[in-house]
């Protein structure tokens, strides 16, 4: 039917209900309906669980994480040891809730890293209509060609000691490896924003707003980016997963932080030769990771919907 | 009658729609006689295309049912088992759909993509194939159809590739042809072309043909009888002739006053309003004449376009050298006074919204000058520049693209006034409620989406956006294209009456000549980038003289069905391009004065022998 303007499926329910609420500002609405997306509500709190569990562990759960116990090796969960302990004794929550502030710093700082570098490449070579936009992209297949351990070696080895000078020892290793995963995992988003640009700033809408006298800027920021942001937001979750997960390989070859400082994936490299003895050991920490990751990811989901106001929800 | 190829009656379509079975055709009945011609018509929403479905049993299984009865030959359709519905469709009725762009494969050959079907359908040895493809390529008066069978898809135009669907849809010879807006994304020449091919295969291979349309032009000329549908139910059947000169439903009737119809202005200088029909009554207004908007000739035009030129470079190769140049706006001059409607018309392609849009400067042109109010829009830095787009403001054609989904109808419509720092957020509020009022919207709507409008009111909306800035001059793309007739005729009132109330000038860029009729005081009729002809609205088309401009004005088909047993040859002309070599020189162009401001490009030898499609409308 040309020629013709179908009213999108849509239009009458998203009308009642907006039809309640008299000017609410975004930011509430936003809010609004992101929590009546069920499973993206459940996942906020577990997430926030999660955080806060590793936040104020310590206070409630106060044994050392290095206190060594061969009397008890490898046992299963019991009152005095809640998720068991390891070969040497140590007690696994204690671990564990040191090791999540970190696995959990590291995912949701590089995540933020990898974002932020990968929408600002990917929006200026999505706005430029000249040479940038070519030599953006040069630059992003270059990093997605790059051997990506022997460059993390070479990082390492020539940066390590500088930062360890300056943040200290964890500190050091935190904005290494921050900076290391989120380095190298920019490309997808910025390919993707970028493709996401080109197709959006055609739109008539980002025209009417360059005739109605907008900078570059605002029809950038106030058009173009608001209407990207969906898929971001996917990748963005997929992120956090990849570089907690990115952050136990690196540890795991001895790159990361020092082999006594537990994080989740540490452990769980720790419990892969006990396997058969001790599968308490693993799952505990595999299931924070499983639950991080699979949690943010329904919020990812919760947030794309909630932002897009053409959804019904 | 003889009996029937296609009776349905009583037809009803539903949809599941979370749960609930919504009704999308409410109990249509209707019979077409073999080689007859029934137009079924409506706007949008009406449910004339899901009936086109129904009868080849098309909706999607599961979340539709089809209730009623659809006989074709006196064999029930709507039991018949799956296998011999697919034995059907293709074979005894073949279907050919709107968008020709999409509808063939692009990685096969056009000879193959036919061929592939009469091999399957009807058994043929791959040679006799060939042989019937090409015959076929020249029943729809493809030229040259011997050597363009090895051809792929992308060589062909819009006009050529829908003949390569008519085509296919004729391998079988089916017994019905059911036709969903054949036309409707064509160019009206071309559409001219279409309709004509229509008419003479039907009468050659004696189809009956269902042809589902909105546009009662077209209607009028191809359909024997007419099926009007509202809202899923058919509210008025019979003879075309009868429904044009005596409609009794109060929607037909109001369908019908909406329809602007080419010479139907003479006698008027201005423009005139559309009338406005009650739909539970039937009653009309009458339409009225705007007042004198124009701003007397010794003022200064509002714009004074002279040599405005843009070319797009078409690079390839590895050092991106110049392989060619499409010139979309060749020399164009023009001026526009306050209070005054030009209306650039012609066909896709002639460049007319890349004139447009380089008038607000959206594109950079070559060469030229714009003066907007004495100052030259070209020269301007992009800081003055825009500031001074708060002067001229445009109106785009999808009203679906044209606003940010994410951007609230307040947010959307105060932006301009934000931008430009002529409001504070507080004032910018109040701003908006009196322009959705203005525009006839209600103002608490302004906390709404784009999403939850219609057509007519997102274009309504855009209206006031461009509105916000108390702009001098309008460009309005194609605005009212995209629009149902009775929606468009209310925006076109609209814009008429805002023109008398803030004496705008519009620079009204549109495709449909009827409607360009009605709204515009002058007309400026573009063909590969050039004006051929321009001059006041009664001049052009009371006394056309460029042989492109006769061509469109015969081609616009009329709402009068008395023409529709005129006999025209079938043309095959098809749109040029303007692209052209990188050391091609335009040629420099002569004008001649018709009478005062009326002028004509003096053309050159090759119109002369192109055979005009038809008698001068």
């Amino acid at each position: 039917m040309a020629g013709s303007t179908l009213a999108s499926p849509s239009a009458e329910p998203a009308v009642a209900a907006s039809a309640r609420g008299v000017s609410v500002s975004p930011a509430r609405e936003t809010w609004r309906r992101f929590r009546r997306h069920r499973l993206a509500m459940i996942s906020a709190l577990v997430l926030g669980m999660l955080i806060l569990g590793v936040v104020v562990g310590p206070f409630l759960w106060p044994v050392a994480i290095n206190e060594i116990d061969f009397s008890a090796q490898l046992q299963g969960p019991s009152w005095a040891h809640p998720f068991g302990t390891d070969d040497l004794g140590q007690d696994i929550l204690a671990r564990m809730i040191y090791g999540g502030r970190i696995s959990l710093a590291v995912g949701l700082a590089a995540m933020v890293v990898a974002t932020f570098v990968g929408v600002i490449v990917g929006a200026l070579a999505g706005m430029s209509r000249r040479a940038l936009d070519p030599f953006l992209m040069w630059v992003t297949d270059l990093f997605l060609s790059l051997p990506q351990l022997p460059l993390l070696l070479l990082v390492i080895y020539l940066f390590r000691e500088q930062l360890k000078a300056v943040f200290g020892l964890e500190g050091g290793v935190f904005v290494l490896i921050v900076v290391v995963i989120g380095g190298l995992r920019w490309m997808p988003v910025a390919r993707l924003v970028r493709a996401q640009f080109f197709s959006l700033r055609e739109k008539e809408f980002v025209e009417a707003a360059k005739a109605s006298g907008a900078t570059s800027w605002r029809q950038m920021v106030h058009h173009i980016l608001p209407n990207a942001i969906g898929p971001v937001i996917v990748a963005a979750t997929i992120e956090v997963s990849s570089a907690i997960i990115a952050e136990s390989t690196l540890s795991f070859l001895g790159l990361g932080f020092p082999p006594d400082i537990p994080t989740w994936g540490r452990l769980l490299f720790d419990a892969k030769d006990q396997l058969d003895v001790a599968p308490h050991w693993a799952m505990f920490p595999g299931a924070a990771i499983f639950l991080t990751v699979l949690s943010i990811n329904f919020i990812g989901d919760g947030l794309r919907d909630a932002l897009d106001p053409r959804r019904v929800i | 009658m003889a009996s029937p190829i296609l009776s349905v009656s009583n037809l009803t379509t539903s949809f599941r729609v979370e749960g609930l079975w919504r009704p999308v055709v409410k109990g249509i009945s209707f019979e077409i006689a073999p080689k007859e011609t029934v137009a079924v018509v409506g706007e949008s929403g009406s449910g004339k295309s899901v009936t086109a479905l129904s009868i080849m049993r098309l909706t999607p299984p599961g979340s539709s049912k089809i209730e009623g009865s659809i006989k074709l030959s006196g064999k029930e359709l709507l039991t018949l088992p799956e296998p011999e519905m697919r034995h059907i469709r293709g074979n005894e009725v073949a279907m050919i759909f709107q968008e020709p762009m999409t509808s063939l494969n692009p990685v096969l050959t056009i000879g193959f993509q036919i061929a592939e079907a009469l091999i399957l359908h009807r058994g043929l040895s791959r040679s006799e194939a060939e042989a019937e493809t090409i015959r076929l390529l020249e029943k729809v008066r493809i030229p040259a159809a011997k050597s363009r069978f090895h051809e792929y898809p992308h060589r062909f135009s819009g006009g050529m590739r829908q003949r390569v669907m008519i085509a296919m849809a004729l391998a079988c010879k089916p017994k019905l042809l059911i036709a969903d807006e054949p036309t409707t994304a064509l160019d009206v020449t071309i559409q001219a072309q279409i309709l004509e091919l229509i008419k003479v295969l039907q009468e050659e291979e004696d189809m009956s043909v269902l042809f589902i349309t909105h546009d009662m032009g077209v209607v009028a000329e191809i359909a024997d009888r007419t099926v009007v549908m509202y809202n899923g139910q058919a509210v008025e059947t019979g003879p075309t002739e009868d429904i044009f000169a005596r409609p009794t439903h109060p929607y037909t009737r109001s369908l019908l006053s909406a329809v602007p119809k080419l010479g139907s202005m003479g006698g008027h200088t201005r423009p005139m309003r559309f009338p406005v029909v009650d739909r539970a009554t039937g009653l009309s207004d009458v339409p009225t004449e705007t007042s004198d908007t124009v701003a007397p000739a010794s003022e200064r035009p509002v714009l004074e376009v002279s040599g405005l030129t843009t070319r797009f470079e078409i690079r390839a190769g590895l050092l991106g050298g110049v392989k060619g140049r499409v010139h979309a706006v060749e020399n164009v001059s023009f001026s526009l006074q306050s209070g005054e409607t030009l209306a650039l018309v012609g066909e896709s392609g002639c460049g007319k919204s890349t004139t447009g849009r380089s008038v607000m400067r959206l594109i950079e042109p070559l060469s030229g000058s714009v003066l907007l109010d004495g100052e030259d829009v070209l020269k301007l830095d992009q800081r003055t520049l825009r500031d001074r787009r708060k002067r001229m403001q445009m109106i785009f054609q999808d009203p679906f693209a044209s606003l940010n989904p994410r951007m609230n109808v307040g947010a959307a419509i105060a932006e301009p006034l934000i931008i430009n720092g002529l409001a504070t957020r507080s004032q910018a509020r109040e701003k908006v409620a009196e322009l959705l009022r203005r525009v006839g919207l209600l103002p608490d709507m302004a906390s709404r989406f784009p999403h939850e409008f219609s057509g007519g009111q997102r274009q309504r909306i855009c209206i006031a956006r461009a509105l916000a800035v108390e702009p001098r001059l309008i460009v309005a793309d194609e605005s009212v294209s995209a629009l149902d007739v009775s929606v468009k005729a209310q925006v076109i009132n609209l814009m008429l009456e805002l023109q008398e109330r803030m004496k705008l000038a519009y620079l009204f860029i549109s495709h449909d000549m009827a409607v360009v009729e009605r709204v515009s005081h002058r007309v400026a009729v573009m063909y590969l980038g050039e004006i051929v002809e321009i001059g006041p609205r009664e001049a052009v088309f009371g006394n056309p003289q460029h042989p492109y401009t006769k061509r469109l004005l015969a081609a616009v088909p009329v709402p009068d069905p008395a023409r529709r047993l005129e006999k025209r040859p079938v043309s095959n002309d098809e749109i040029k391009s303007p692209l052209r070599a990188p050391d091609y020189v335009p040629p420099v162009r002569q004008f001649r004065e018709v009478s005062p401001g009326h002028a004509v490009m003096i053309w050159g030898q090759e119109w002369e022998t192109q055979p005009a499609i038809a008698k001068v409308a």
